[in-house]
């Protein structure tokens, strides 16, 4: 009860405390450091500004364009810059359309399988590896990063996936890439990390090492696996050379990347304005709120997931870079 | 590794070979799949670079297609097309390096001069997003906002000023293209630079500060030097990078602004490897490109030790 009621208190205290902290290193200048002038804040806000905006500002254009009417784009000479008329139809249009709808699933699917098979194929290997003094992993390590050097090329690889028969298949699209050596090295960085206390501890209690990866180690490095997850995603979300190598005449098995190329650039002349068939509205160019619309549904999963792992992120790069 | 496992203390040089592989055969085990996916997806290809040396029949595979020598390096070496890609690639390498490279470290230290914790989050979070972008994205977003039918435009339009397609205008690609690698991957490049600034003693700005330096002067004498590391580190990996200067932004805007602007020492492989069937020559381009990489590497690594500092390991 007692230890309860510490907790709570500590608790209570830690959190005005850093509160009390945030706000001083809010307003905290170092003592040897002269005030700025104007002019120089100025210019440092207006470069801070133009980066933000620069970023945000197309974003909120593609966004608005894709949630206006006909009339208010019509209004707006094309592109959408204030909000006008706002309605969801171009949504209700896209998600009616099999293609989009297909491409949607394809693209869910190869990232969904893509990075599960990545992220168990790299969990298991660099806890492997970063037990100190097991038998092999020195050699193993070397196998690793002898690739991050030397690489066969596009040609010698393309043959080999063919040759395997991967040409039309969906494993095409995930097997080859699946190993990022770069990864594995930043999960073993932070296993190896791991205190060996604890792990000594679960080895008293009986467990194998299947078990401590399990229980021990994986549950205290969700940050570091989150974003190695997250990096694997967006390679499989994103992934669009593979497609047009091994999947190109496929249209049933196009992710929504490559839709987005053949479909929002078409008639722009960019590759792929070939018929790529969009079901009824395959007459004319479709509006461009249902372009932006499709742009739109290619962030979305990014847009999700990203804020949760966005802190984490300078963790993994630099473990990275620095271990790695 | 200092974590000291009690069982393994124990001078694993005196157990026998069978009675460590027992101990460690499920982290062995472990390391397989990963171990088996790059031995068939990037050492076998080490082995498919011999079509480089054939006359490569995919009717007849790798076993029995003809060796012809070094006959795909002649061609290559007298081929036009591929001189005009090598050229394009070191002039876009060189541009990038020249318009690219500082932003990321100037922008880092302007970053790094905000006091709001909170701000200078929202901004880094702002600045990594394009980098998590598709090439197909982001040059999507270009194409509406600076297309011939896109924002600028319609705003030209509008103001009666006339159009301006750089999206399509060969003589510009390269500024076009060095812009978008801007815009998509700048932001992320401060990552390693605010790192380093953050691992600078405050204590040497006091000291400077309590000798007068002003703030330029710390700037100087303790900001750039205590980033030097690192720059030289990303020179390095830069320079060792100068024939990759990118491949998808070039497939994807090969057809709007032409061949001749948009065809790059990557992208030669795959137009004049795959998309034509000439296995052998694309795969012989590859190798080319590979090897010379590899010498820019070890030469701006010699040239990082010749200056004093890290480079890609210490010396």
């Amino acid at each position: 009860m007692t230890n309860v009621l510490t907790i709570g208190r500590t608790g209570g205290k830690r959190d005005t405390e850093t509160r009390a902290a945030r706000r001083r290193a809010r307003a905290a200048r170092p003592p040897w450091e002269e005030p700025p002038t104007t002019a120089g804040q100025a210019a440092k806000g207006m470069t801070l500004g133009a980066m933000l905006a620069v970023v945000l500002v197309p974003l909120w254009i593609v966004v608005l364009t894709s949630f206006s009417t006909p009339g208010a784009v019509n209004r707006a000479g094309g592109l959408v810059i204030w909000p006008d008329g706002l309605t969801t139809e171009a949504y209700r249009q896209m998600l009616s359309d099999s293609t989009v709808l297909t491409a949607l699933t394809v693209s869910l699917g190869i990232t969904v399988v893509g990075t599960a098979v990545s992220m168990a194929v790299s969990i298991l290997c660099a806890y492997g590896l970063s037990r100190p003094r097991s038998l092999g992993h020195r050699s193993v390590l070397v196998l690793l990063i002898v690739t991050m050097f030397v690489s066969g090329g596009l040609i010698p690889t393309f043959l080999v996936v063919t040759g395997l028969g991967g040409y039309g298949q969906w494993w095409a699209l995930i097997l080859p890439g699946a190993v990022s050596v770069f990864n594995i090295l930043v999960l073993r960085a932070f296993y190896s990390d791991t205190s060996s206390e604890l792990i000594d501890a679960a080895r008293m209690d009986g467990a194998g090492e299947w078990r401590i990866l399990w229980s021990v180690v994986l549950p205290t490095s969700r940050a570091v696996t989150a974003v190695t997850a997250l990096f694997y995603a967006v390679g499989y979300w994103n992934s669009f050379f593979n497609v047009m190598l091994y999947l190109p005449t496929d249209a049933e098995k196009w992710p929504l990347q490559y839709v987005l190329l053949t479909y929002v650039n078409r008639g722009n002349g960019l590759p792929g304005s070939v018929n790529a068939g969009f079901g009824s509205i395959q007459a004319q160019t479709a509006p461009l709120s249902l372009q932006m619309a499709v742009v739109v549904l290619t962030l979305v999963p990014l847009l999700l997931v990203y804020p949760f792992v966005q802190k984490h992120l300078r963790t993994g790069v630099l473990t990275g870079a620095i271990k790695g | 590794m200092s974590t000291a496992q009690p069982e393994r203390t124990g001078a694993p040089e005196g157990l026998s070979l069978r009675h460590r592989l027992r101990r460690d055969r499920s982290l062995i085990l472990m390391t397989v799949p990963a171990v088996v996916l790059l031995l068939v997806f990037n050492y076998l290809p080490l082995f498919g670079l011999a079509t480089a040396f054939q006359e490569y029949d995919p009717l007849v595979g790798v076993w029995q297609s003809e060796w012809v020598g070094f006959d795909q390096f002649s061609r290559l070496l007298g081929d036009a097309m591929f001189w005009h890609a090598m050229t394009n690639t070191l002039y876009l390498s060189f541009v990038q390096l020249i318009l690219f490279f500082p932003i990321p470290i100037a922008l880092a230290m302007l970053l790094n001069t905000v006091l709001s914790e909170r701000t200078r989050n929202f901004i880094q979070s702002v600045v990594y997003l394009p980098h998590f972008f598709s090439w197909v994205l982001a040059i999507t977003i270009f194409q509406q906002m600076l297309g011939g039918a896109g924002a600028l435009n319609q705003f030209l339009r509008q103001q009666d000023i006339g159009t301006w397609d750089i999206m399509t205008n060969p003589d510009t690609f390269a500024l076009l293209v060095t812009s978008q690698s801007i815009w998509k991957e700048a932001g992320w490049g401060i990552i390693v630079f605010l790192a380093a600034l953050s691992a600078i003693n405050t204590e040497l700005y006091e000291a400077a500060a309590a000798d007068g330096a002003g703030r330029f002067r710390r700037m100087w004498h303790i900001t750039l030097p205590g980033l030097r590391g690192v720059i030289v580190l990303m020179l390095v990996l830069r320079l060792g990078n100068a024939l990759s200067v990118g491949f998808e932004q070039f497939l994807i805007q090969r057809n709007a602004v032409g061949h001749d602007a948009a065809d790059v020492l990557d992208t030669f492989s795959f137009y004049y490897g795959i998309a034509t069937g000439d296995y052998s020559y694309g795969a012989a381009a590859g190798l080319f490109k590979s090897v010379i990489s590899l010498l820019l590497i070890w030469g701006a690594n010699r040239l990082a030790h010749a200056f004093g500092d890290d480079g890609l390991y210490r010396k």
